[in-house]
């Protein structure tokens, strides 16, 4: 087999199978928690019970002289060093917060916050210890529901004599992107429609499959630092800038990283801790959360109220759309926990041409976990809510709801479309991605089925679910970020370095923890330089490799970091043109560079990428000018945004006798631009339908009314599997993104963002009959159930009742 | 995530097993450790001797014993479940034992183990009861049988005491019965919102016999004697089935969680059963 045969003729687009898989799945890999240095410490948390206290003593006497035990720090001993977690977004100048400590000196604000800190020789050791610290509490009043918390009924933090951080509006005649959204209410109130609507945004838990690991190592000349973390670059400034340790100093090591959905996006408390702890003890300490633990402490996403009126005229064409939204923070503002709702507050304009617009949005504190993000950060949100409510506009008209999409859409002749809240979308073809979803799906003979289940009542109706996303991808541009108060960039790094004997290794920014960049990365060098995949390695997450980069989320690394891993390649030609004409000794505008090799042209002389970097390596027929290496960085910082849409439909079975919302079909047409490989595209849909779905059907972080997490385990938290989930269907159309080269717009949040309300909608749509409007998420059948009794579909906030009481009975045994 | 210490102990015959117990104050038994070892594991329960079961062979195994099946205490439930003797005679139990977790816990898992849990949301405890087993328990002195009725005494309590071990189960052959259990979750691997298991003996087109019990409806399994003597005599078709289970909740006390309240409870257990014994009854 020569070389040219085990090269397909294009990478880009090629099914691969991810290079990664190997060693992540049979585990031959190092996790942060498998690193064990020589005479490395333990940690153990010791975490508040309470949601709200003052702490008014701690007594750790008793867990310093347990076996094993090296130390035990409080927030009485930390407190001069620890700095304070930063918000890195503030949304507005004047944003309120209150200080967020890694381990809680006076005061804690949720149950789970960290009290104290056991160091010990074994893991077993500190868990041993922590028991033994005794903490006393005096417990405050609880601020747990959100509009009451909005109303300061209850302070989360007394100290800062308001829970509201923050109150932002987006107004789109004040910006100039449209007209005023109150003129066209009132015109829809006489003589038009009005839809208003109440949407819970329940609170999710990232649940990501390897729970959050630190280990530090103090002894060398530089700090080192592995976390299981989406970013290890934010991590490593953030150490500098909260510890004040000197940033030359510190080296932050992302390995391979297990899941993270958003919730590895963040500098945490457990870091912090970890470092000081090594520092204090001058011995390398580790760290690892229980599930547990992870369920309670580490952040939350979603949680909102959502009230949305959408005025429009009787033939079903939009007016205005007005949002207002109450965000609850939680106790602390993480990372960018205060932005989470903005991202999603360019996006409820969904995929129409809507004249008026307005938002507000309320940051509120409460006395439970911080928020931040989840996948698909606000966007999410927003689009269930436009969804929703336009199925909503399509029952009060009698419409098909399709048809009341399709009036409001824009159309594909029209791109680049600026909408009413300022975006301008790139690119898009929503007929086309709707008209084969239709097909494939069997729209028609569904909502024949549906109308004879309706008229015979059968005890199982079948609802139809329409989801027609686009959603805001490629975080971001630096200029849209400064602009909008967030304190870093949206660029990313890469550099390709060609090795002696023709290899490659190409340094991404970007911080993967499952997406396949390995994979995707290498298809797009060996494509660029002409080399093999298999001769392409992709190195990541180690800040001494990967000196410069803003890491992975919001659906950014293959549109920001692809894209700066193809301006690098781009470099190495550029740098070895001259070099490849000096050594062939023909002029560089003779050169064409076709198939990893460069030709003079018109003759057969030609050489080969590999022997010009054999070549450079020897320097033997190079000037002494010349620069002995042919390796490249390159930055890329988008233009703007990308625009990613599809449509999903669903049909769900309610079992009207039980309340049980089954899925019987999921069809899905996604336009992510182009694309790199179609596998991993698929696997990104299928997760994140999955994790939508388990949004609209399964998942809630509940509290009781103390502030105890009461899905504290994956007993009460319901993680759906595969076996919960039908075969999904999935297809494409590709239009091509017009604000990058590679003409690719991100798919990683694109499911979780279309299937939630495809499955809510097809939940309503099949109790509609029955003079149903809304059910809360998640929808579930105790839910569905109260709400045909016409009875509050409140659900009581306690456990599990077997689980809990084994506990606590087997506890007293 | 890590236990508190704790001595072991893997004893290989029930004798050495309950002098064991004995000798120990603060014994636990060991069995598939699919329920002990994650209490332990969250410090739920810190006991200072663990006793394994493992190793005591006599203890698995089904046989036959005239018009009863036997069932050793330690007999994982991936056994039951794909057991020929079993499907013959006790087809309800391999029913209700397949509806338990996934393969990994059913290879782990044991009836026994299952039983003196005694979780009221456990799936095995409510089939014991339809159809009439009996639990024999090794004490120190000597071995007792008890009914399954009488054996759950109340949540995660049963008839075993600290120092007794559960040894066989003996359930009678329900040869020919048609079975059902109907397991109500929102996720496929969840423990029971409510359960309900039905056995019915037809004759002809009616119901000759019918055993039926609730799983999660209280705090132990409930008989629902009720529904049984109702659908006597009567033919096993939707209506005459309906009408009768609407009985299920009479004399339950459900309990009230994130899963649904009592009310919806009660209200799930006529609709539940009311399909388990028209399955059951193959129609
Ligand atoms: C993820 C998961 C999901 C599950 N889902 C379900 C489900 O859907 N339905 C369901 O019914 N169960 C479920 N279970 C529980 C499962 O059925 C367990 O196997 C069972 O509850 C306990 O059996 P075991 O053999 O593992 O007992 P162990 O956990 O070893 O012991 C349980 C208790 O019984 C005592 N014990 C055990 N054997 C004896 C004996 N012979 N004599 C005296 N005392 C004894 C122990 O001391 C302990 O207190 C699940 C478990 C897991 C881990």
């Amino acid at each position: 087999m020569t070389a040219v045969e085990e090269r397909p003729a294009a990478e880009l687009g090629s099914p691969r199978l991810r290079k990664e898989d190997q060693r992540l799945i049979t585990g031959r890999t190092r996790w942060t928690d498998n690193i064990t240095l020589p005479g490395m410490h333990h940690l153990a948390m010791v975490r508040s019970p309470f949601a709200h206290a003052r702490i008014t003593g701690i007594d750790t006497g008793a867990a310093k002289s347990a076996s094993g035990v090296v130390t035990v720090l409080t927030g009485a001993d930390l407190k001069d060093e620890q700095g304070a977690l930063p918000n890195a977004w503030a949304i507005i100048p004047e944003q309120k917060a209150p200080e967020h400590p890694s381990i809680a000196v006076e005061h804690v604000a949720f149950a789970g916050e960290i009290v104290a800190v056991v160091v010990a020789r074994t893991a077993a050791e500190a868990r041993d210890a922590a028991d033994l610290v005794d903490v006393d509490y005096e417990e405050l009043p609880v601020a747990l529901d959100l509009k009451a918390a909005a109303a300061d009924e209850v302070l989360a933090h007394p100290d800062l004599g308001t829970n509201v951080s923050a109150f932002w509006e987006f107004d789109s005649a004040a910006a100039d992107t449209g007209g005023d959204v109150e003129a066209a209410i009132s015109a829809a109130r006489d003589g038009g429609v009005l839809i208003e609507r109440e949407y819970r945004q329940q609170r999710l838990i990232p649940a990501f499959m390897e729970p959050r690991s630190i280990a530090a190592d103090p002894t060398g000349e530089q700090l080192t630092v592995w976390s299981a973390t989406q970013v290890p670059h934010f991590v490593k400034i953030f150490l500098a800038l909260v510890l004040g340790i000197p940033e030359h100093k510190i080296r932050v090591i992302a390995p391979d990283v297990g899941g993270g959905f958003g919730g590895k996006l963040q500098f945490t408390p457990e870091e912090v801790l970890t470092v000081l702890a090594a520092r204090r003890t001058g011995k390398p300490c580790k760290y690892t959360e229980t599930r547990s633990e992870s369920l309670v402490a580490a952040h939350h996403g979603r949680d909102q109220w959502q009230k949305i009126t959408l005025a429009a005229t009787k033939d079903g064409t939009v007016t205005g759309l007005k949002v207002d939204l109450v965000a609850d923070m939680g106790a602390y503002l993480g990372l960018v926990t205060s932005a989470i709702p903005i991202l999603g507050a360019f996006m409820y304009n969904g995929i129409y041409k809507f004249p008026a617009y307005h938002l507000s949005c309320t940051n509120v504190f409460t006395n439970k976990a911080w928020t931040d993000a989840y996948r698909g950060a606000g966007r999410p949100e927003a689009t269930f809510a436009i969804e929703r409510v336009m199925d909503e506009l399509a029952a009060e008209l009698g419409m098909d709801p399709i048809a009341v999409r399709e009036k409001n859409w824009i159309k594909h002749d029209e791109f680049p479309f600026t909408t009413v809240s300022g975006m301008q979308y790139d690119s898009g073809n929503y007929e086309a991605a709707t008209a084969k979803a239709k097909e494939l799906f069997g729209y028609d003979e569904l909502r024949k089925e549906q109308q004879q289940r309706r008229e015979s009542v059968d005890p199982v109706q079948l609802g139809i679910g329409v989801s027609t996303f686009t959603e805001m991808c490629g975080l971001a541009p630096s200029r849209w970020l400064g602009s909008m108060g967030y304190v870093g960039g949206g660029w990313e790094h890469a550099s390709i370095r060609m090795l002696p004997t023709g290899k490659v290794e190409v340094i991404t920014g970007t911080s993967p923890h499952g997406q396949g960049h390995e994979t995707a990365w290498s298809q797009i060098v060996a494509d660029r330089l002409g080399v093999a995949f298999d001769d392409v390695e992709v190195l990541h997450g180690d800040t001494q490799i990967a000196a410069r980069g803003l890491d992975s989320y919001g659906s950014r690394s293959l549109t920001v970091g692809g894209m700066a891993v193809l301006a690098a390649a781009d470099k190495v030609l550029e740098k070895a043109k001259p070099i490849a004409a000096e050594l062939m000794e023909a002029s560089v505008d003779d050169l064409e560079f076709v198939d990893g090799k460069f030709g003079v042209k018109g003759t057969d002389t030609s050489m080969a990428l590999g022997d010009l970097a054999f070549a450079v390596f020897q320097g033997h027929k190079l000037s002494a000018e010349s620069e002995h290496s042919l390796d490249a960085d390159a930055t890329f910082d988008p233009l703007d945004f990308s625009f990613p849409h599809g449509t999903h439909l669903c049909a769900v079975e309610v079992d009207t006798e039980t309340g049980r919302s089954t899925i019987r079909s999921y069809v899905c047409v996604d336009d992510v631009g182009k694309v790199v490989n179609p596998l991993i595209v698929e696997g990104q849909v299928h997760g994140g339908i999955a994790q939508g779905i388990a949004q609209a059907l399964f998942e809630e972080g509940v509290y009781d009314e103390s502030g105890t997490l009461v899905t504290g385990s994956f007993v009460d938290y319901l993680v759906p599997t595969a076996a919960d989930l039908p075969a999904f269907v999935t297809d494409r159309t590709e239009t091509p993104s017009t604000t990058n080269e590679l003409g690719v717009k991100g798919v990683g949040e694109a499911g979780t963002i279309a299937s939630t309300p495809a499955v809510v909608n097809a939940v309503v749509d099949a109790l509609r009959s029955f003079g149903v409007n809304d059910v809360e998420m998640p929808c579930t059948p105790h839910r569905v159930w109260s709400t045909l009794q016409g009875r509050a579909a409140d659900t009581p906030a306690a456990p599990h009742s077997a689980q809990s009481t084994s506990m606590s009975q087997e506890g007293q045994a | 995530m890590i236990p508190a210490a704790f001595d072991y102990h893997a004893p290989s015959t029930v004798d050495e097993a309950l002098a064991l117990l004995a000798e120990h104050d603060d014994a636990k038994v060991l069995a598939g450790g699919q329920s002990l070892i994650p209490v332990l594991r969250l410090r739920l329960a810190a006991p200072e001797v663990i006793v394994d079961l493992g190793r005591i062979e006599e203890l698995r195994g089904i046989r036959e014993d005239g018009d009863a099946l036997v069932i050793g205490a330690m007999t994982p439930h991936h056994a039951v479940e794909t057991d020929a003797l079993v499907a013959e005679h006790a087809k309800l139990l391999a029913l209700a034992t397949a509806t338990v977790a996934d393969p990994q816990v059913r290879h782990r898992g044991t009836i026994g183990g299952a039983l003196v849990h005694a979780d009221p949301a456990g799936d095995l405890p409510a089939p014991a009861v339809a159809l009439g087993a009996e639990l024999v328990i090794a004490g120190s002195g000597g071995r007792r049988t008890v009914a399954a009725e009488d054996f759950f005494e109340d949540l995660f309590t049963t008839a075993v005491g600290e120092d007794d071990l559960l040894v066989e189960i003996r359930v009678p052959k329900h040869t020919g019965w048609g079975a059902h259990y109907e397991k109500f979750t929102r996720v496929v691997q969840q423990w029971s919102i409510v359960g309900v298991a039905a056995a019915v003996r037809l004759d002809g087109d009616s119901i000759a016999e019918a055993r039926v019990a609730l799983t999660n409806m209280g705090s132990t399994p409930v008989r629902a004697a009720a529904v049984e003597q109702a659908l006597v005599g009567q033919p096993a078709t939707a209506e005459a089935v309906q009408a009768a289970a609407a009985q299920a909740a009479e004399g339950t006390s459900p309990p009230s969680d994130s899963n649904g309240d009592a009310e919806y409870r009660r209200h799930l257990a006529t609709v539940l059963t009311r399909r388990a014994v028209l399955a059951a009854a193959g129609a």
